[in-house]
């Protein structure tokens, strides 16, 4: 394994905890921006003595849409919600982190006992797109708000991006792109849902949608 | 031929973005409807060829379910012609809690229904399963805002629950790509498809094959709407407007259902077939247990509807987990898509009326409205799997297929469950239809609109003759799909 990726890996992890941690909403979309864009290098500095056109057609595509697309979105919800900028968690942050923690040692474990598969040099990658999937469904459920839900997909489909990367390094371009249109559209639509949620209900607590039972 | 069945319902949803009058609009969602329905019905002659080296191609079973999607698409478009008549230029309604809402824009329903079809024609013609699931995923995006339809509050929740929880669902099944992708490691070459991998079954690795299922059975199970991942389901059913729900629960779900067991027919030729049947029968039972608790007092009618859909998709993952009941299934599939957009065309029709769905408002429909409250009656004895209609015939080869595979307990379970849902859904609809009309129904529009009655009226007329005798071609086409989806 190459010193960068080594260090990407590392830096993968630490926004993980960062945004378990972090009580500002602004603050874990830069987080969450900054994570796409490693995932988005990932590949370029994995293979840097062997770099193909697709490749970087591939790197580019998703550093565009995970490092600043997708925040802009985020952000410009975040300004049209106007004044929620904390997190307002079910679960402290505290608690969060020790979760995030015990995520950790989950997908390491798990990382280890699953077989060898990928190319050599990626397998610290498995671990860590474990974790990063786990931190992503932790934040869906223990988050208040909407915009937090729409960030945990993103950390969610960043893990599952980064084993994509570590394992099935032969999907097509056109699968690769089509994955990448569809992420991008859902938070497009996700953005305006929430736009409409926050002008019909004037705040983004999905705790409070629960007009709809049984 | 595969790029036209792709192309017309895309150009034509895209066009309809820019359509000002509504008159040529409404013309374009029709006709291009009919023309996605002749281009499939040629499909039938001859299967057209693969194209993009082998990621697209249309086989037997995406023909039958590409065939439902066309079919169910043109009778809701030739309805939404009625439905937007009257609710297209409504500037405000009032909705239950007694807030005032205004519709979406029509351009905007009629582009996403448009490219909804397209979405669901993609999903049904892939062959590889990245290409799946992004046709799947697509799905989800465009159809969201037509749920949205009516700006009210519930809706917008079901909106967010419906986005949120599929995106979620779906991820996972990308992940169970991935997974797929790591079983076919040892074969450097391998197409993603369904046919290749099929092929090269015994050479994939048997542990994340298996870990690949539970992650597609949970994706895609969840956008199927199999309990207990079905909670999205009652909610976008019932905010949905009808003509939607109709296309959701008639067309939607069997994409997603198709997906599955296209990743089924993988692992059956990789000889876990036993495993793969014992979840899904699980998972079916399980649905089918949970739709008839909430059926129980549902005060809800759409919602009653939605609940069904759920018992539905139950009864088609049991009879496919059966293995011999495969193709049963498949005919499970038609009838129950005919029969559910019957009646939630007609709902349609019952809400126009009376402007509720709460069952406990609605009385005296055979009266109040005769010609929509008859079929309402119709639909419902025939989703329950009462003779002489198409679900008693699909439903009865399942329970045969689950006799002759000696599986007693569950054959009765399943007819209990069955027993369960009638009994439930003949509570609520039997009070509906008889008796004095109901303070709502009093004055009621008289049933005028062609458009809003015959689409139904020849859903139902079709669920009876498939009741009564299934045709040569459909009977063949059911046991031909079963077979590639990997039925032993």
């Amino acid at each position: 394994m190459s010193f960068w990726v080594e260090i990407l890996v590392i830096l993968v992890v630490l926004s993980n905890l960062r945004v378990l941690g972090a009580s500002r909403l602004s603050a874990c979309i830069q987080t969450v921006a900054f994570q796409g864009a490693l995932l988005g290098l990932l590949p370029v500095l994995a293979n840097l003595d062997a770099l193909t056109v697709r490749l970087l057609l591939q790197a580019g595509s998703s550093t565009f849409l995970k490092a600043m697309v997708f925040p802009w979105l985020l952000g410009r919800a975040l300004r049209q919600a106007g004044l929620q900028r904390e997190v307002e968690p079910f679960v402290g942050f505290t608690a969060s982190l020790a979760a995030g923690v015990l995520f950790l040692g989950a997908a390491l474990w798990l990382g280890a006992r699953l077989p060898q598969a990928g190319p050599e040099g990626l397998g610290r990658l498995v671990p860590t797109a474990l974790f990063t999937i786990f931190v992503g469904l932790f934040v869906i459920v223990s988050r208040r708000q909407a915009v937090t839900q729409v960030l945990g997909y993103l950390i969610l489909e960043n893990g599952i991006y980064a084993f994509g990367m570590a394992f099935a390094e032969h999907q097509p371009l056109l699968v690769e792109l089509g994955i990448l249109l569809d992420v991008f559209m859902a938070v497009f639509v996700m953005g305006i849902t929430l736009f409409h949620i926050h002008r019909e209900f004037d705040h983004l607590d999905t705790d409070r949608l629960t007009a709809l039972k049984h | 031929m595969i790029w036209a069945l792709l192309g017309v319902p895309t150009a034509a949803g895209a066009a309809a973005f820019f359509i000002r009058p509504d008159g040529p609009r409404r013309f374009l969602l029709l006709a291009a409807a009919l023309a996605h329905a002749a281009l499939t019905a040629a499909c039938w002659g001859a299967l057209p060829g693969p194209v993009l080296g082998g990621y697209l191609e249309l086989d037997a079973a995406g023909r039958l379910f590409l065939s439902l999607t066309s079919v169910l698409f043109l009778a809701t478009a030739a309805y939404a012609k009625g439905f937007l008549k009257s609710a297209g230029h409504s500037k405000e309604e009032e909705d239950a809690e007694g807030f005032l809402f205004d519709n979406a824009p029509e351009a905007v329903f009629i582009g996403c229904l448009l490219l909804f079809l397209g979405t669901m024609t993609l999903a049904a013609l892939s062959q590889h399963f990245g290409l799946l699931w992004v046709g799947i995923e697509a799905t989800t995006l465009v159809s969201a805002p037509l749920i949205h339809f009516h700006r009210q509050r519930s809706s917008l929740e079901a909106t967010w629950k419906y986005l949120l929880i599929c995106s979620v669902g779906i991820a996972l099944a990308l992940l169970g790509n991935f997974f797929l992708a790591v079983a076919a490691r040892h074969h450097q070459d391998l197409l993603m498809t369904g046919r290749e991998l099929a092929a090269h079954a015994a050479e994939l690795d048997q542990p994340w094959l298996k870990a690949a299922f539970l992650l597609f059975l949970v994706g895609y199970g969840t956008k199927m709407g199999l309990a207990p991942l079905h909670t999205w389901l009652p909610d976008a059913h019932s905010e949905a407007p009808s003509v939607v729900s109709a296309l959701l629960s008639g067309a939607l779900l069997n994409c997603a259902f198709l997906a599955l067991m296209r990743v089924n027919a993988v692992l059956c030729a990789a000889g876990l077939a036993d495993f793969t049947g014992g979840l899904l029968m699980g998972f079916g039972l399980l649905s089918m247990a949970v739709a008839a608790a909430f059926i129980i007092g549902q005060t809800d009618f759409k919602r009653m509807l939605a609940y069904s859909s759920v018992e539905h998709m139950g009864v088609l993952a049991f009879g496919v987990g059966l293995g011999a009941a495969a193709p049963a299934a498949m005919l499970h599939a038609v009838n129950h898509s005919l029969t559910k957009a019957l009646l939630f065309l007609t709902a349609g029709n019952l809400l126009a009326a009376g402007r509720t769905k709460s069952v406990g408002e609605v009385r005296g429909l055979l009266r109040a409205l005769p010609f929509s409250g008859f079929l309402w009656l119709i639909g419902f004895l025939a989703i329950t799997g009462s003779p002489p209609f198409g679900p008693f015939i699909s439903e009865l080869w399942i329970l045969q297929g689950a006799l002759g595979r000696h599986h007693g307990a569950l054959a009765a379970l399943y007819l209990a469950l069955l027993a369960v849902v009638f009994v439930g859904m003949a509570t609520i609809v039997l009070k509906m239809c008889h008796g004095e009309p109901s303070e709502r129904f009093k004055v009621v529009p008289a049933e005028d609109d062609p458009w809003r009655l015959w689409p139904p009226a020849l859903l139902a007329a079709a669920v009876l003759v498939l009741g009564l005798w299934v045709p040569r071609p459909l009977l063949d086409a059911v046991k031909e799909a079963a077979v590639v989806l990997g039925a032993r």
